[in-house]
Order: C-alpha cells, then structure tokens, then sequence
C-alpha cells in the first residue's frame, strides 16, 4: 500500500531528496572529479608522505630550485608593476574613449590567452631575437650613430635573457589587468568626475583623487592576477628564456627538467611550493574583489 | 583663440596621446608577434606553407592533437553541463567543491598538472601503478596521458562558459515543464538546453582551442617521442629548435587561427555586455 504522503503528492512533482543523499548528477560530477583531480592530488600527497620531510626540505632549498622559484617571484612582481600603470592605459582607453579600431585592440587584449604559448614564443624568439625585426632596430639604435648611442650603454639582448622573461610576464598577464580594470571604468560615476572639475581640479587633481581611488581594488586584483598567471607561465617562458639554470631557469620550466631526469621528489617539492604561493596570492586578490564588489554595493 | 577652445584642444590631444599609447603598447606586444606568426609561415610563399605543414611528422602531429581534443572536449562538455548544474541549482558541500574545483586548474603552472598525471599513472612510481600495470595499457608516454593532462587543464571551461546562462535561466519555465509531466531529461533537452545553447557552443569552441593549444602539461607527459606522442604544439617547439622554421610557423599558424576564431566569435557573436 502506498505512504499517505506520496498518494497525496500532486502530478509531477518529485519529493525532495535529502541533501546528504547524491543523485546520479552528483555522482558523475564527483567520480569526473575524482579520476581528473583527486587522485592526481592525493597522488601528489602521498609522494610528500613518501620522502621524508628533511628530503623534501632539501628538494626544496636547493641552490637552483630557490634560484629558479624567486627568478619567477621577482619577473612576476616586475611584470605585473608594469603591466599595471600599462593595463590601466588600455583599459581607461578601451573603456572611455570611442575611436576607429576600439574593436579590434579590444580583441587583440584577448589574444595572449587564445594563442598558444609555444606559438607566442617561437613568434617572440624570431621578432626580438638579435637577427629579428625588432631585435635588429634595438640593436641599430644603440649602435654608434643610432638615436640611443648617447647613452653609452649596450643594446638590452631582448631574448636569452631575463629581459625576454619579463617580456613573456608582460604578455602573458596583459589580459588579466586589462579585463579586471576596464569594467571598472566602464562604471565610473562620470558625476564626480565632473563636480571635480566644476569645483577647479586639474586632470590630474582629478585622476589621482576621484578615479584612482574607485579603480584601486580593481588595480589590486589586476596586479595578483597577473603576478600568479606569470609565476605559472611556462609555454612562452620556456621558448624565450635560454632555461639557463640560476641565470633564465624559472620555477614551471625546473618542474618540468626535473621530471624528464626522474628526480620526483625535486619536481614535487618546488611543484608544491608553487602550487601554494599561487593558491594564497589568489585567495588574497578574490578576498579584494569580493571586498569592493560589497563596497560598490 | 577663446580660452574654452584651448583647452579642448589640449582635451583633445592628450586623449589621442593615450589612444596611441595603448594602441602601440598592444601592437608591439600582442599584434606584431600575431602578423609575424604568417609572415614567418608563408615566407616562402604557400608552396613552403604546404610543405612545411605536409611532413610526416607534422601531419603525424596535426592527427594526435585531433585525436586528443576529439577524446577530451567531450568528456568535458559532458562534465561542464553536469557541473554547473550541479553548481546553480544544489546548495550543497559538493557544489561548494565543484566550484572550487572549477576554479583550480586556472590557478595551477601546467608543468605542475602535467607532474600530478605522472604522479597518479606512472607504472613505476604512481598512485595507480599497480592497476595500470596489471591492465596492460600504456598511460604515459602514450596518448592517454595525452587526453588525461589535456582533460584536467581544460576542465573549467564549458563548466564556466554554461554557468552564468544557468543563473539567468528563468526558473519558472523549468518548473512548468516539471509540472506538465515531464522527465528530467525531457525538462533539460526541450526546456533548458535551448536558452543555453549559445554559452554551450561557445564553451565547446574554447574547450577544444584550448586543448588543440595544450603545451606545458603534455610536455610532461608526452616524452616527445616524434611521429608516436608529439602533439602540434610539441611540433612547433621540436621544428623551431631543428631550424624548420617554415614547420613550426606553418603549425603555429593552424593553433593561432584557433585562438583567433575564439576571439572573433567572443568580440562579433556574444560580446558578453562590454561596450
């Protein structure tokens, strides 16, 4: 005989299932999960577990693997300081301005993320490199008779280097800033802007009084966004740093040297490190955004 | 010249200033290396782009990463749908979990993705070598473990693209349909799949771009083994440093084609509401 309450249940409406109690959605989702996430990680824990904390510690101060995890720190904070005030640029011009070709410089701030980073590298390789277009004028330039030969300096090498990592860090972190700050300025309340110059402000009293303070934690975000994104580049970094160890080796490039010489237990250890930087400077930029989308609120 | 005209020219020229500015800033940064990648591929006019993209090797390659996205981009696409429902629709822990593991491959190096595949299916020294040495099949250095790296660095995509359309989608007709007699499945192909099939379409297209562009974790996982696991993207590096210039541009000038119609159809199809 059926329950009182499901005889009294009107057509097509299910009775609730318990929350504790997954349906079959819910197990797929977490069996994908599990074969594609949870075992690599657990895989990754138990390796941990298998060496022995001062082997791991080892793994992880070694000369070149600290050589290569603070290169990485230090080209992913100059790129991303660069990439701000250079982000905000594009962003306050993509975002205010209406120009022929907005459009398509809109389209092309997407491009670092469409493109594969082995074709932006092996493109940058032959562009900066000595005998490329731009390493060739670089080069004219700081020559004897050339606009920079005053300076007295030797022309940058642009690839090779650690100008040519900071070069990829720039690329790579370009849409991040971007797309984080121009919906920010897309909003900006025009009204103050105008009370500003009403009352007597300069463009620039303006800029740095009303707009900079409203775009700040758009800034902030941009700025950990693009340090992690660069920290973790390996595609464009790969091509056009060298991978000279303690000079141009950076931290994904000695995970990946440290696996094909089948040395797990380096690999994991700088892979961890890596992994929880990336994790805490990103739970830092979410913790921003969230923080002015209420104040914006 | 009246003061007030003065100074809208100055308005007017310092704003070209900046619309120049960001203009060669993105030139020399993202366009240059973008015109450069089919300068370099028809440098020899389209007989060397043919020739270059019709070695065995590189056809080899083309054919792989085909096979991988082909694997990959559905499991994905099946995943994603279930994912965001999951996500939009149930206010439980595991929700909470599938949108943090949604959010993680993002946030992860791809050598370091490819490193925890090595870790769970080495036949040596993984998680699961017992059972992948007694099933006889071949992980790594293979092209399952091509699919593998390929499937988790691009699991967030159709998940991502699909969510914000399920939030948007009207509750109401959803639980009409319900009402009126019909199947989950019924409910999902003939109520909500068609409101959502814009962010699905254009979900499957980044999926399998990005996967066709997967480097840094197949890299690890592949052992380039040319002609057997090389993949178009370990083609481009392996024919750049070989002096095939030609090779790796024409290749290169396939995967960048990709990224561009990603773009393209993002800026003329969807434009998501920025203006």
């Amino acid at each position: 005989m059926r329950a009182p309450a499901e005889a009294a249940r009107p057509l097509g409406v299910r009775p609730a299932r318990p929350a504790w109690r997954p349906s079959r959605l819910e197990l797929f989702v977490l069996a994908y999960l599990a074969l594609t996430g949870a075992v690599p990680l657990a895989a990754a824990l138990v390796q941990l577990a298998r060496t022995s904390p001062a082997d791991t510690w080892r793994a992880i101060t070694a000369p070149a693997a600290v050589a290569a995890m603070s290169l990485s720190v230090k080209v992913a904070l100059l790129a991303a300081a660069l990439n701000v005030p250079l982000g905000l640029l594009v962003a306050w011009v993509l975002g205010r301005y209406r120009f022929p070709g907005r459009r398509l410089l809109d389209a092309l701030v997407d491009l670092p993320l469409a493109i594969p980073g082995v074709v932006a590298g092996i493109s940058f390789m032959s562009l900066f490199g000595p005998a490329g277009k731009v390493g060739r004028a670089v080069g004219a330039a700081f020559a004897p008779g050339g606009l920079l030969a005053w300076t007295g300096l030797d022309a940058p090498r642009l690839v090779g280097t650690r100008v040519g990592l900071v070069l990829a860090g720039l690329y790579v972190t370009l849409p991040f800033v971007v797309r984080t700050v121009q919906p920010v300025v897309i909003a900006l309340d025009r009204e103050a802007e105008e009370a500003a110059h009403v009352l007597g402000a300069s463009a620039l009293q303006r800029f740095v009084r009303v707009i900079l303070p409203e775009l700040a934690p758009a800034v902030a975000a941009g700025f950990g966004l693009a340090f992690a994104r660069s920290m973790n580049e390996y595609g464009v970094a790969v091509l056009v740093s060298g991978n000279v160890a303690y000079e141009t080796l950076v931290a994904p490039v000695y995970v990946y040297q440290r696996v094909e010489g089948f040395d797990f237990a380096g690999a994991t250890g700088v892979a961890a490190t890596l992994l929880a930087l990336s994790l805490a400077v990103l739970g830092a930029t979410h913790a921003v955004q969230r923080r002015s989308a209420r104040h914006v609120a | 010249m009246s003061r007030d005209r003065l100074r809208r020219l100055g308005r007017t020229l310092g704003r070209t200033a900046l619309i120049l500015a960001a203009a060669s800033y993105l030139a020399l940064l993202v366009g240059l290396p973008l015109v450069n990648v089919y300068g370099q591929a028809f440098a020899r006019g389209v007989a060397g782009f043919v020739e270059g993209l019709s070695a065995p090797e590189a056809r080899h390659a083309a054919k792989l990463t085909l096979l991988v996205v082909a694997i990959a981009v559905p499991a994905n696409t099946v995943f994603g749908l279930a994912a965001a429902w999951v996500v939009a629709r149930r206010r439980t822990a595991l929700a909470r979990l599938v949108r943090v593991a949604l959010d993680l491959p993002l946030a992860v190096s791809s050598t370091v993705i490819g490193l925890l595949v090595v870790l769970a299916w080495s036949p040596t020294i993984g998680l699961l070598a017992a059972p992948v040495r007694a099933a006889h099949v071949k992980v790594l250095f293979a092209w399952p473990g091509l699919v593998l790296a390929t499937v988790v660095v691009t699991l967030p995509y159709v998940a991502r693209e699909v969510l914000p359309a399920l939030y948007q989608l009207e509750r109401a007709e959803e639980e009409a349909a319900t009402v009126l007699g019909a199947n989950r499945w019924q409910t999902f192909w003939r109520v909500v799949f068609p409101a959502i099939r814009s962010s699905v379409v254009y979900g499957v297209i980044l999926c399998a771009a990005r996967a066709a562009g997967e480097f840094g974790a197949v890299s690890v996982v592949s052992g380039k083994l040319i002609g057997e696991t090389n993949t178009l993207t370990l083609h481009v590096e392996r024919a750049y440093a070989e002096y095939e210039t030609i090779s790796a541009f024409a290749a290169a000038s396939l995967l960048t084609s990709v990224g561009i119609l990603t773009v393209a159809l993002d800026a003329l199809w969807r434009r998501r509401g920025r203006t």
